[in-house]
């Protein structure tokens, strides 16, 4: 099993659907991908329900969090880098405290509001905590076991076949831009400015069209191989009580974090 | 005589737009006969493969099958014709669109309900015999064209059927992958339709060949006369790569 991820691997450089993917043998890396997406799922569910001014119980969720990234042997950097996707979701939280109403408080130079500022931190930190379970989830998991995870979650069977297409499509449709791309500038296109959106607008209209075609001519190929709606896809294998309780350590520490601070909270 | 493989009668066709494609196509393919399907561009060949199992509906003439008539109203029947002709389309990644090989080379089997080691050992052989068995646990993106291609041909072979019909089998293969494509199919116990404009390779392959010109079938004989015919090869913008002759 393993010398076969190994392989795969080796390949995955110019792979645009497992490109979050980073291959390493760790626990996380091993654990069947339904339960990492239901552990992942219950973590965030719990730390969303945690009230913002409980900071002492979201440092503890970040130290867990921390934990169980160096377990799954994914680099800080990267995990910090990945989490900066979140920026333009969190880019209305970080404003809030400058706008608002109601009682001010002074942070160094700034003159903020207390609703805002509670209101937008509370945002910001239980988004990163859910991005980072989520790039942890995606580092340790190619997408093909994501899909094969939703489908034993029982996810409507349109949905993972949609995706799994696009999973299987987006390496070939990519090449293809590369292509019209190289063929553009081989004849001298360089896309500078906006007078050059028309171009890159019928190139992009060219492939959508492309595309189109291509859906129907597999799904031709896949009526003149007897597809009636489903896809094959295999038994899901039984899971040990013993697989189940490692997957779920990671909502569970958080439930004690949670739990802890109710506790702290009624004293 | 036995039943053919493959009858087709009258054959006509038109598009929804009119435009018509094939005038009454006759063509009778005995069991274990190849035969090549040669046209120029835009002669109706890929319609016609589109009729043999019933993706075209039948508008005008008939098709049978190993004896059974191509119904495409008729769901049951239906089911077992795509079983029985194997299409092997001309864009691998038209044909392979699972993510793993031996997922994709399973799809056709599961259709028609093998499951678990049945199903298994179904793959396994179909692999097999187009060499590819080792690649497996691969996704298709990550094979070179001429493997697709052969992959594509074992993802039919799965199904068992009567007649392997092939599109343009040879197209963008490099000479060594076209080589070793001719010898897995050479080697195959089973009836075959080959679209192709390589007349080289219709030769290599087929005894019999069959030109499809605006719709109708205007010759039919064995493949050395055909191509030695070049009054009739001109006439049908079939020509013979510079330097090849057939004695």
């Amino acid at each position: 099993m393993a010398s076969k991820l190994e392989q795969e691997n080796h390949h995955h450089g110019h792979d645009v659907g497992e490109r979050l993917y980073l291959h390493r043998h760790s626990l996380v890396h091993s654990l069947p991908s339904h339960l990492k997406i239901i552990a992942a799922i219950a973590f965030i569910l719990i730390v969303v329900s945690t009230p913002v001014t409980k900071w002492l119980a979201f440092v503890a969720y970040f130290l867990w969090l921390l934990t169980v990234v160096t377990i799954a042997k994914i680099p800080f950097s990267l995990l910090f880098k990945r989490s900066l996707i979140e920026i333009p979701f969190v880019f209305f939280a970080i404003l809030m405290p400058f706008f608002g109403t109601g009682e001010k408080v002074q942070v160094g130079p700034f003159d903020l509001y207390r609703e805002g500022l509670i209101a937008g931190s509370g945002i910001v930190v239980k988004g990163t905590l859910g991005v980072m379970t989520a790039i942890i989830l995606s580092t340790s998991t190619t997408a093909r076991e994501i899909l094969r995870g939703l489908e034993r979650l029982k996810l409507p069977a349109l949905m993972v076949q949609i995706a799994s297409f696009m999973l299987r499509y987006v390496n070939v449709v990519n090449d293809e831009m590369e292509r019209m791309k190289v063929a553009r500038e081989s004849r001298g296109f360089e896309a500078t400015g906006i007078k050059h959106w028309k171009v890159l607008a019928t190139a992009a209209g060219a492939l959508f069209i492309r595309s189109y075609e291509r859906g129907e001519r597999v799904h031709l190929s896949m009526l003149s191989r007897g597809y009636e709606g489903v896809l094959p896809h295999d038994e899901p294998p039984k899971v040990q009580t013993k697989v189940w309780i490692t997957a779920m350590i990671y909502p569970m520490v958080a439930a004690l974090i949670f739990i802890t601070q109710l506790v702290i909270g009624r004293m | 005589m036995t039943t053919p493989s493959l009858e087709i009668k009258e054959l006509a066709f038109a598009y929804p737009d009119g435009n018509q494609a094939l005038y009454g196509v006759n063509l009778s393919v005995q069991k274990g006969e190849r035969v090549a399907l040669l046209g120029p561009n835009g002669a109706g060949k890929t319609t016609l493969v589109m009729h043999m199992n019933g993706i075209h509906p039948t508008s005008h003439g008939s098709i049978h099958v190993a004896g059974q008539l191509v119904d495409s109203k008729n769901k049951e029947s239906l089911k077992e014709i795509r079983s029985k002709v194997g299409i092997v389309f001309q864009d691998p990644d038209d044909q392979l669109f699972m993510p793993t090989v031996g997922e994709d080379v399973a799809f056709g089997p599961y259709n028609m309900g093998k499951r678990g080691s049945e199903l298994d050992a179904i793959v396994n052989e179909a692999l097999e015999l187009v060499g590819m068995l080792e690649f497996k646990e691969r996704p298709p993106h990550h094979l070179s064209f001429g493997q697709r291609r052969r992959v594509a041909v074992a993802t039919v072979l799965a199904m068992k059927p009567e007649i392997l019909v092939l599109d343009e089998p040879s197209s963008n293969l490099d000479p060594a992958s076209r080589r070793e494509l001719a010898d897995i199919l050479r080697s195959l116990d089973i009836t075959m339709v080959m679209v192709t404009h390589d007349l080289p390779y219709a030769y290599e392959l087929c005894a019999r060949s069959v030109i499809l010109k605006g719709g109708v079938i205007v010759a039919d004989g064995s493949t050395h006369e055909i191509l030695t015919n070049s009054a009739l090869l001109s006439a049908n913008r079939l020509e013979l790569p510079v330097g090849f002759s057939i004695q």
